[in-house]
């Protein structure tokens, strides 16, 4: 069996930063792995470790400066991994989630998975859309935001819990293959270990063009255009107590003991 | 140039998103002059359809098929909807449940879809606001394209309350059967604890924050000192440091104590949907610019590590 688990390195942004056009300045970012990702390849090594002749596969899409962040999900114990870049998706400007499953796609159909897994959404752009949009351009049966999953392989069928609004889930049977989204939660991400970051640096990071994989570049162009970047308003009306840490605690010990709050 | 706008509903109940996307899908009706039009698919349409007969409402469709949500008919009849009103902009709840039908209808429709919107505007072509980064910064979007799929974020647009005079119409969709092929089987409440943190007075709420579990001991601490009861943010919940009746939020619960005290919590969407309905809300962090201040009465904007024991040696 393949499990394909698609990836994106998101940047986080420090608490102060500074805008660029219609970025965040490159000093203020750090590269990583999207968390959601992290367990969605957790929650695919883990089911290589419970069955026997299991493949795990990573792809994504960015330029050649992911791989560092890319060869994350292989030191934690994905078999191979697969990224596409292209000029024309570097002039495309953003990408939506469309365009993303679009390359995804062509990914998937020349790697035939039995499921692909994936994190609900990306931590920068938050779209939370790429997944199901992958699914249905595959013609496969998909279950978005899962925070608990049960293979039966011999039924063909993923039971999984979705984790919906307000403490409830719905547990649903779906048929396999599928493309799941794996919500945080649903696992406990393991570190990669030294050995596995040695192993990651052998492994095969397979490096795609579109034309590799099937896509006429003229092809591509996305619907949507960022025209601006900026710092929301703050609404805050918030009564900021200033001061060392003795100060602003024993103020704000006053007016706890004002609203009632008494040990 | 009209709005189509899918309701959602769950155990019976209409989801009150489905009454702010008829404030989002009138302003953009109004702006496009056209007319808004709503529906609502699956449970007692019949209910659900005069509940959503508000002012503004040009026409209710009711698809009676099935009880609860299942994607693979929601995906059918919503292509199937709009194909036949063929709407400028299809309105979808960015909800865990919109996000399992509207990126699938968008590919079929062949629509660009922009999710999680928090401000729209149909003047001069489509232009959507959206948060990046967890809320540290906002974009406007411009859609290039004559129609599209969009969804908008829970409690940002009012609920429409006043009565409609809306028609209410029956739809009929055709549901091809072999493509359903998932099975909901019912539902979980999580938790269930012995502690209730909507019972609760004062809530000491910890977030990602605190760094280590360990550091857990300042918090309990304080809580006490307090006689409060201990919450916390989604990330506290995920690595297990706190049990998930714990959780204050969107995917946990939603709480309303006489003082909230967030301590180390940035104060993301998701997060501030459980909390904001708080009496007084006191905000710890060593970030001026988290979003949590944008809602708190009080804050410090200092080192937790310091400020907590500090806080905690005025109650002892």
């Amino acid at each position: 069996m393949k499990i394909l688990v698609t990836v994106k390195e998101v940047a986080a942004v420090d608490d102060e930063f500074e805008i660029d056009g219609l970025a965040i300045d490159d000093r203020y970012v750090t590269a990583d792995l999207n968390e959601w990702d992290e367990y969605a390849v957790e929650a695919a090594v883990q089911i290589k470790e419970a069955h026997d002749d299991v493949e795990v596969v990573t792809a994504t899409v960015g330029p050649s400066e992911t791989d560092e962040t890319i060869r994350q999900a292989l030191a934690k114990g994905a078999d191979r991994a697969i990224r596409v870049w292209d000029d024309a998706l570097d002039d495309a400007g953003l990408l939506d989630p469309e365009t993303k499953a679009e390359v995804l796609a062509a990914v998937a159909a020349e790697e035939d998975p039995d499921l692909v897994l994936t994190g609900v959404q990306s931590a920068d752009d938050g779209f939370g859309a790429t997944g199901v949009t992958l699914a249905d351009k595959l013609d496969m049966e998909w279950g978005a935001v899962v925070n608990n999953l049960d293979l039966d392989l011999e039924a063909g069928v993923a039971s999984v819990h979705r984790e919906l609004e307000g403490g409830v889930e719905e547990l649903t049977d779906i048929e396999i293959p599928a493309v799941l989204t794996i919500q945080t939660g649903i696992n406990d991400p393991r570190y990669a270990s030294l050995r596995g970051i040695r192993q990651a640096q052998s492994k095969e990071l397979a490096e795609y063009s579109l034309a590799d994989i099937g896509l006429d570049a003229a092809g591509i162009e996305s619907p949507l255009e960022q025209t601006s970047l900026y710092e929301p308003e703050t609404e805050g009306e918030a009564t900021v107590f200033e001061g060392s840490p003795e100060e602003t605690a024993t103020e704000l010990a006053e007016l706890l003991a004002e609203k009632g709050v008494t040990s | 140039m009209s709005v189509l706008a899918i309701a959602e509903h769950r155990r019976g109940e209409l989801r009150p998103v489905s009454l702010e996307q008829l404030a989002a899908g009138r302003e953009l009706a109004d702006e496009l002059g056209g007319e808004l039009h709503t529906a609502v698919i699956g449970g007692d349409v019949e209910a659900f359809g005069a509940d959503l007969n508000r002012e503004g409402v040009d026409t209710v469709h009711t698809v009676d098929i099935g009880e609860e949500f299942n994607h693979d008919v929601y995906t059918q009849v919503v292509t199937q909807l709009a194909t036949e009103l063929d709407p400028t902009v299809l309105l979808m709840p960015n909800s865990v449940n919109g996000l399992d039908y509207a990126p699938a209808v968008a590919n079929r429709l062949d629509r660009p879809l922009v999710t999680d919107v928090v401000d729209i505007d149909a003047e001069d072509g489509l232009t959507a606001t959206r948060e990046l980064y967890g809320s540290k910064v906002e974009t406007t979007i411009d859609v290039h394209a004559d129609q599209a799929a969009v969804t908008i974020r829970p409690a940002e647009w009012p609920t429409v309350e006043a009565d409609g005079d809306a028609a209410i119409e029956a739809f009929d969709a055709t549901i091809d059967e072999s493509a359903v092929k998932s099975t909901v089987k019912g539902f979980e409440e999580v938790g269930g604890g012995d502690i209730d943190i909507t019972d609760a007075d004062v809530l000491v709420s910890v977030g990602r924050g605190i760094e280590e579990e360990e550091n857990l001991d300042i918090i309990h601490d304080l809580a006490d000192a307090l006689d409060a009861t201990v919450s916390g943010s989604r990330p506290l919940i995920d690595n297990g440091w706190l049990a998930k009746d714990r959780q204050v939020g969107q995917s946990g619960k939603v709480v309303t104590p006489d003082v909230y005290i967030a301590i180390g919590i940035s104060g993301a969407v998701q997060h501030v949907a459980g909390m904001k309905g708080s009496d007084t809300i006191v905000a710890i962090n060593t970030d001026p610019n988290a979003p949590i201040f944008d809602i708190a009465d009080y804050g410090i904007q200092d080192d937790l590590f310091e400020v907590v024991p500090a806080l905690t040696e005025q109650f002892q």
